[in-house]
């Protein structure tokens, strides 16, 4: 199975937003979950909806998870510890901008890429220019 | 501390009561240097600690605190729910480790919540955030514990650290949380995260001087 891929932000709409941005990249290919928003619905992160998402998107070869802001860092992280089994082990919290990586992130299992690979390259997104000076 | 049959419930009421009479207060404080729903969403959270706790009211301490935890985690929405979550799940495996409940237990169970919440926030002392509350109340315990302080004592020592530690972060520049992104605009104001930490242990202190005195 390709990498699976989670974009966890504070706004649901952002996280959908770039999970449609991220899809139209992978052709498809990949499994890539959207999570975001509290239990009630207003702006936040939810460990438990985190889980939920990394088991939907869990093919057993990987899940790269992209966040936006810290405390969706410390709600995916409180997830992992959460998860049972080997779940946690198959995941990589990547530092990578939310939406270069996402895009970036979304290509690369549709090549075949494994998930070191998938993460190194969403992190390199870090570097890649936008407007050139 | 003797007895603490009922303790877990009557904390889930008291920090309920004080979160609900706080929030505008933590909210107003989070609005100034950061996402402004802290006063919310601690609201939400312990007012679906105390629905939770009420369902199974003769849990011991520890179950109790773990219930809180789990409750937290699902339902706060801010950091505050890693971050509380995290350090309750470590007070409560520290308290289920020993029948007896002491001043050394309690500082033990509050070192582990603190050490959880270093960990979950990447956070140590002057960044401006609740370790700044805690960490005090920490140090107060231990000496108390060493001191051969009651439990009563000892939490209230303990309390009173915290806020110091909270009025502390007044002139703190944040450099964790969503604080940070303020840079110097942080600066003269009081953390909301040390401030709702203050107000659990100072409500947690009272509740049990009560107790020791009833």
């Amino acid at each position: 199975m390709p990498v699976g891929i989670v974009i966890v932000s504070h706004s649901p709409k952002l996280a959908e937003g770039i999970r449609d941005m991220a899809e139209q990249m992978a052709g498809g290919m990949i499994n890539i979950r959207a999570v975001g928003g509290t239990a009630d619905g207003s702006l936040g992160t939810n460990p438990d909806a985190i889980l939920d998402a990394l088991r939907a998107a869990d093919g057993g070869d990987g899940i790269l998870v992209l966040m936006d802001l810290g405390s969706a860092v410390m709600s995916a992280e409180t997830a992992l510890e959460l998860a049972a089994g080997s779940l946690s082990s198959r995941v990589v919290l990547s530092d990578a901008p939310l939406v270069e990586g996402a895009i970036v992130a979304a290509v690369q299992p549709s090549i075949g890429h494994g998930l070191d690979q998938v993460s190194a390259a969403a992190l390199g997104s870090r570097r890649m220019n936008k407007v050139n000076h | 501390m003797g007895n603490t049959d009922g303790l877990g419930l009557a904390i889930a009421e008291r920090v309920q009561a004080v979160m609900a009479e706080h929030a505008a207060e933590l909210t107003q404080l989070d609005s100034a240097i950061g996402d402004g729903d802290h006063g919310t969403n601690m609201n939400r959270g312990f007012t679906a600690v105390l629905a939770k706790v009420q369902e199974q009211p003769d849990q011991s301490l520890a179950a109790v605190i773990k219930t809180a935890a789990m409750t937290l985690i699902s339902t706060v929405g801010g950091a505050a729910g890693p971050l509380y979550g995290t350090a309750f799940l470590r007070a409560s495996t520290a308290l289920a480790a020993s029948p007896e409940v002491g001043t050394a237990e309690v500082a033990t169970a509050v070192k582990a919540a603190l050490e959880g919440v270093q960990q979950r926030g990447k956070a140590t002392t002057g960044e401006k955030t609740m370790v700044d509350a805690i960490a005090p109340a920490v140090d107060a315990l231990n000496a108390a514990a060493e001191a051969g302080a009651s439990v009563a004592d000892a939490l209230d020592q303990a309390a009173e650290a915290a806020r110091q530690g909270m009025e502390a972060t007044i002139p703190m520049l944040a450099t964790k949380g969503r604080a940070s992104y303020l840079g110097e605009r942080s600066i003269g104001h009081q953390d909301p995260g040390a401030t709702s930490s203050y107000y659990i242990l100072r409500t947690i202190a009272d509740l049990v001087r009560e107790r020791a005195n009833a």
